[in-house]
């Protein structure tokens, strides 16, 4: 199993907020044993998900030159549970981001109704902690792809957003 | 040096929020770690919150030295030396480390940070 918590964005708009989809599936293994006959999303990866909404809105920010990292969820809250077939809308926005990390709200909806809601801070950490990227880049890249994230991305201008400079070199950039 | 109860409200509201505690815990003589809880990564997210509801910029180390309490020139044994107690007191005008200075164990300083020093170094930030 990949630690992918979301399928693909439907919104990005850099430095400001992201939308992205999850699809919740039987055909997931988890669902089987959370719980037997009786599957529900755990909220645990909900919020995984609306964490890797944030942290990639976050990290394009600085064109993923900034090593970004959940560092603490100040509250979360849901209010009804996810079921196979539901798809969960994440939106994140973000409300403060500068040089020790940034502060993000996060919510998820099944169609219109409110289904959870996190605030969530991440830190960036420092050269000295980790010298090395968190990720390996090309498949990093592959994965900004998969999710669409330079297809419906947007600067606040309104131009496309572009394959960040750290990543050019890289096959498919 | 009293902040107006607005201020203090805001300071109030930022600790609630950051550290998931009532109203009426956050009161002068708390103090942050022993009292409300607060673990290293809680003074990021209060600096941040404290940043936008002031309007004012808190450099890191400002408000919680960690810098200090790391570096082996200010502290010996697991206590704060003299050195470094003379940084801190530099430092961190706005706390009252008299009690601290008796027994500077390291492990200890995080009762030194009240929420009526924390109160202090706003004012100080808003006058400056």
């Amino acid at each position: 199993m990949r630690w992918f918590w979301i399928d693909r964005f439907t919104e990005f708009r850099s430095g400001h907020s992201a939308t992205a989809l999850k699809s919740v599936s039987l055909s997931e293994d988890y669902l089987h044993d959370h719980f037997p006959a009786y599957p529900v999303m755990p909220a645990s990866l909900i919020l995984e998900g609306l964490a890797q909404t944030a942290g990639l809105l976050i990290g394009e920010h600085s064109g993923f030159t900034q090593r970004v990292i959940l560092a603490k969820v100040s509250r979360v809250q849901f209010r009804f549970l996810a079921l196979p077939g539901d798809t969960l809308t994440y939106r994140a926005t973000i409300i403060d981001i500068n040089r020790d990390g940034a502060m993000a709200k996060t919510t998820s909806h099944v169609g219109d109704r409110l289904q959870g809601e996190a605030d969530i801070f991440f830190a960036h950490i420092k050269d000295d902690v980790a010298g090395e990227d968190l990720f390996e880049p090309q498949g990093f890249l592959d994965l900004l792809r998969m999710l669409r994230m330079f297809e419906v991305g947007r600067q606040s201008d309104g131009s496309p957003i572009e394959v960040p400079e750290k990543f050019r070199h890289l096959q498919g950039a | 040096m009293a902040l107006s109860e607005e201020n203090f409200g805001k300071i109030q509201e930022a600790l609630t929020e950051a550290l998931g505690v009532d109203d009426d815990e956050v009161t002068p003589e708390a103090t942050l770690v022993g009292d409300l809880g607060a673990e290293s990564i809680d003074f990021l997210d209060i600096v941040f919150r404290l940043e936008k509801a002031f309007d004012i910029q808190i450099p890191r180390g400002e408000l919680f030295p960690e810098d200090i309490l790391g570096n082996s020139d200010y502290v010996t044994d697991g206590k704060v030396n003299e050195t470094g107690l003379e940084e801190l007191r530099k430092r961190m005008p706005f706390a009252n480390l008299d009690q601290f200075a008796a027994n500077p164990l390291v492990s200890e300083f995080g009762n030194t940070l009240t929420v009526q020093a924390m109160c202090n170094f706003v004012e100080g930030k808003l006058s400056s």
